[in-house]
């Protein structure tokens, strides 16, 4: 995890804090870092290895670095080489004009090729172009009946094979010469999973290749695979040269370290990666976010994009407006609630916020919906007033009544109203912040909320200035002269 | 082995793009060549001379070759480190260190050789869970053929109501099989499935009653909850039940199945795992770390597509693999 990567690295370089500058032998504690952080990503040992030895060779010579923080500095080289080696990608499928583009898909048991099938189908489709799916796994049971119910489902037709023992290569022949005559645009072949060291089976994919001629082949890689990722990727290349990889599977906490290995060993470029069980699942693969996952980074580029996407963006703007203005009360923190909510299961918007990695783990045994209504419960209960300044105006006896309202405890009213009393003050803050500061704000406040002893504490306010004693004086004079004032009812 | 090259690249020139720069890949296919050999390698072959010393370099093949077994870093390091401390510079019987890494891995998993539990009267209920594409329903075939082969009677109960077609593949199984199958229409309740089959297994006398599970990613809350819901309804019907919750892994899987079987582990109670698809060229090391950890037996391993490759696991002949097999280069 990035926290502990980020832990281990400072602790490496704390002698060199100030000096900054990295050499070869300072740097060896770091990069010993980074590797156990990339193996246990299950980049592929080898490749993590040579993947080292570029970095070392960047990181020092003339790239002597005056930052105050070498470990940073290192990540960020690290991150970048990442990025360097898994990109460039290329989101486009090549479409062939004037007959049908023919997309093969393969890979071993269980990485998840059917779905991807139908997830690229239904990708296309959104295109405007035709599909037609073809069954062409003979192998597992009922896997051509999970095709034809996902083409029911995208309202595609799908080739299946006629009578039992049929042969894959004939199915994949008659799927295209099918799309041909009824005039498809693309052909999306489902082949059966195997074993790469099945020579057998590999030979017969290989067939397929020969007879049929795909435009495109694409491999299907697990997010979760390890070491192996590497053997597999490679004897697929040499029996079909594939065109891309779709990485599956990524929904999950997967490192995901296998992206690396099979762009090195192949020099195969990731196209999609699938995150989600959900046919719409399928997303471009984008070099930046994997690498900052495979180092336990978060993934903030994708939150940021997501929420564009999601988020009402006209209630944006008027909450933003009420933030500015000092207004933040239960209601709109109701209302903010219920948007992060429509982002999606709020444990995987928390994993793609950096630093908010550990968040998630401890969110893991709570049910975070089930705590949510239990909040709109409570916020549900009050009177306007009340949701409005809900410190200043409730008392005992309005708690004993909130309470019994939502069907809660008193004191998770009061919980509620301290945490929330801390966040306004903080929610207030961040108006007006661009992003970066946000990002940090957001980090301050996880920090304070996996604190358990602490409560998220209202946040000092700023003086504006710093005053000279002569100053401040002055002042304390004004205000006793005002209360005077007062006093004498002026 | 240089990890940390410094020497190398100095022709390099500094200060450009890594991506600008010629020949990265081609650097790095060398890079990979050169290691090539060393995948090929047997574990034993690095001490095929006459003794040899037990230097750093030595010290980080190993390390390099434990860690391609996918057992982690860490295990790795804790048994590089004990080689290390015991032989560092030394010239070394070559079967002494073997012996000591393997002695150090069965250490490991000696608390894993465990048959499946029955119950002591009534049927046997054996919940399957694991996340997408790990091999359930093929493995429960596998066991349902183990349980048939002894004319034990079996009910399965086709709980995968969510991923297309998943009941239509066990029931073809079943049908193959011989077993009785209970299942649901697409998309209901799965816990309500588990418990008719339960219901019949008990109803028909049957000796098992085996329950499949949706795939799911330990990360999905709400879907692990349903799993804890699975486990209760069953213990409704047969107090003592289930006696078995299997987590399916795949041998391919990397550092990922740690998380898989802390999370499984906790929402549905795990009592053993099956390690599937280890025909593959995959070693299944990650089980090292997962026993250690979670102390999880594995109680059996999947050897292919067929019926009948399914075998109680075997912590010597796993182990031996391990090393024999695990710098094996694919074709």
């Amino acid at each position: 995890m990035f926290e502990s990567l980020t832990a281990s690295l400072s602790a490496a370089f704390t002698t060199l804090r100030g000096r900054g500058r990295l050499t070869e032998s300072n740097m060896r504690e770091g990069l010993e870092s980074v590797r156990t952080a990339l193996l246990e990503a299950d980049v592929a040992y080898d490749v993590a290895e040579s993947f080292l030895d570029r970095v070392a060779t960047d990181a020092v010579g003339s790239k002597v670095l005056e930052s105050l923080d070498p470990a940073q500095q290192l990540v960020g080289i690290v991150h970048r080489e990442l990025v360097g080696l898994m990109g460039p990608v290329d989101h486009a499928i090549p479409f062939v004009p004037g007959r049908p583009t023919v997309l093969m898909l393969c890979g071993l048991q269980g990485s998840g090729k059917t779905t991807s099938c139908a997830k690229l189908a239904r990708r296309i489709k959104e295109q405007g172009r035709g599909v037609l799916l073809v069954a062409a796994d003979l192998q597992r049971p009922a896997a051509i009946e999970q095709l034809a119910i996902l083409g029911r489902q995208l309202d595609l037709p799908v080739h299946v094979p006629e009578g039992v023992g049929a042969d894959p290569v004939a199915v994949c022949a008659a799927g295209v010469a099918r799309a041909r005559r009824e005039g498809h645009a693309v052909v999306i072949l489902d082949t059966a999973g195997r074993l790469a060291i099945d020579e057998a089976l590999m030979a017969e994919l290989a067939r397929i290749d020969r007879t049929v001629g795909p435009d495109q082949v694409y491999l299907v890689v697990d997010a979760m695979t390890g070491q192996d990722a590497v053997r597999s990727a490679k004897a697929f290349n040499e029996a079909l040269e594939l065109d891309a990889v779709i990485m599956t599977k990524l929904d999950g906490d997967a490192r995901g370290g296998a992206a690396l290995s099979v762009k090195s060993v192949t020099g195969v470029p990731i196209k999609f990666i699938g995150t989600g069980e959900q046919i719409e699942a399928l997303e471009p693969f984008h070099p930046e976010r994997m690498a900052g996952r495979v180092l336990g980074m978060g993934d903030v580029v994708s939150l940021v994009e997501e929420a564009q996407r999601k988020f009402d963006q006209e209630e944006m703007r008027r909450q933003e407006e009420r933030l500015r203005e000092g207004e933040f009360n239960l209601d709109d923190f109701k209302k903010m609630l219920q948007q992060t909510r429509r982002l999606g299961p709020l444990g995987k918007v928390l994993g793609m916020i950096p630093g908010m990695g550990g968040m998630q783990e401890m969110l893991a045994g709570t049910d975070i919906d089930q705590d949510m209504r239990r909040l709109f419960g409570i916020i549900d209960s009050m009177t306007p007033a009340e949701r409005r300044q809900p410190a200043r105006v409730i008392d005992q006896s309005r708690r004993r009544r909130i309470a019994a309202g939502a069907g809660v405890e008193p004191a998770e009213v009061s919980d509620l109203v301290k945490q929330f009393d801390g966040m306004a003050a903080m929610m207030k803050g961040m108006a007006g912040l661009g992003l970066e500061d946000r990002v940090r704000q957001m980090q301050r406040l996880q920090g304070e909320l996996t604190n358990p002893a602490a409560r998220v504490a209202r946040p000092k306010g700023d003086t504006g200035k710093r005053l000279t004693a002569d100053e401040r004086r002055r002042q304390k004079k004004q205000r006793e002269k005002d209360a005077r004032r007062k006093k004498r009812g002026g | 082995m240089a990890i940390f090259g410094f020497g190398r690249g100095k022709d390099d020139a500094p200060g450009e793009k890594p991506a600008a720069r010629p020949g990265i890949l081609d650097r790095l296919k060398a890079g990979l060549a050169k290691t090539k050999q060393v995948l090929a390698t047997d574990v034993r072959d690095l001490f095929k001379r006459e003794g040899r010393l037990v230097d750093d370099a030595f010290l980080e093949e190993l390390h390099g070759a434990l860690v391609r077994t996918d057992m982690g870093p860490a295990a790795a390091a804790a048994i590089v480190g004990d080689v290390r401390d015991r032989q560092k510079s030394r010239v070394v019987d070559p079967e002494a260190v073997v012996d000591s890494i393997r002695r150090q891995l069965l250490a490991r998993l000696e608390t894993t050789a465990a048959p499946l539990a029955s119950a002591a009267a009534g049927p046997t209920v054996i919940l399957v869970t694991g996340v997408n594409g790990s091999g359930k329903t093929t493995s429960i075939a596998k066991l349902t053929r183990l349980f048939t082969r002894d004319g034990k009677k079996v009910v399965l109960g086709a709980g995968d109501t969510f991923r297309a077609a998943a009941v239509e593949q066990l029931a073809m199984w079943a049908e193959r099989l011989g077993a009785e199958i209970v299942r649901g229409p697409a998309g209901s309740d799965p816990a309500s499935v588990a418990h008719r089959a339960v219901a019949r297994a008990l109803e028909a006398g049957a000796d098992v009653c085996i329950i499949d599970t949706a795939g799911r990613l330990q990360t999905q809350s709400n879907l692990m909850q349903e799993l804890t819901k699975i486990r209760r309804v069953v213990t409704k019907l047969v107090p003592d039940a289930p006696h078995e919750v299997l987590l399916v892994i795949d041998a391919t899987a990397g550092q990922n199945a740690l998380s898989q079987a802390k999370g499984f582990r906790e929402a549905a109670g795990c009592t053993g795992i099956v390690l599937a698809k280890l025909d593959g060229s995959a070693r299944g090391g990650v089980i090292v770390p997962v026993t250690e950890q979670f102390g999880l037996p594995v109680k059996l391993v999947g050897l292919g597509e067929g019926a009948d490759d399914l075998e109680p696991f075997s912590p010597e002949r796993f182990v031996a693999a391990l090393l024999d097999g695990a710098l094996a280069a694919p074709a």
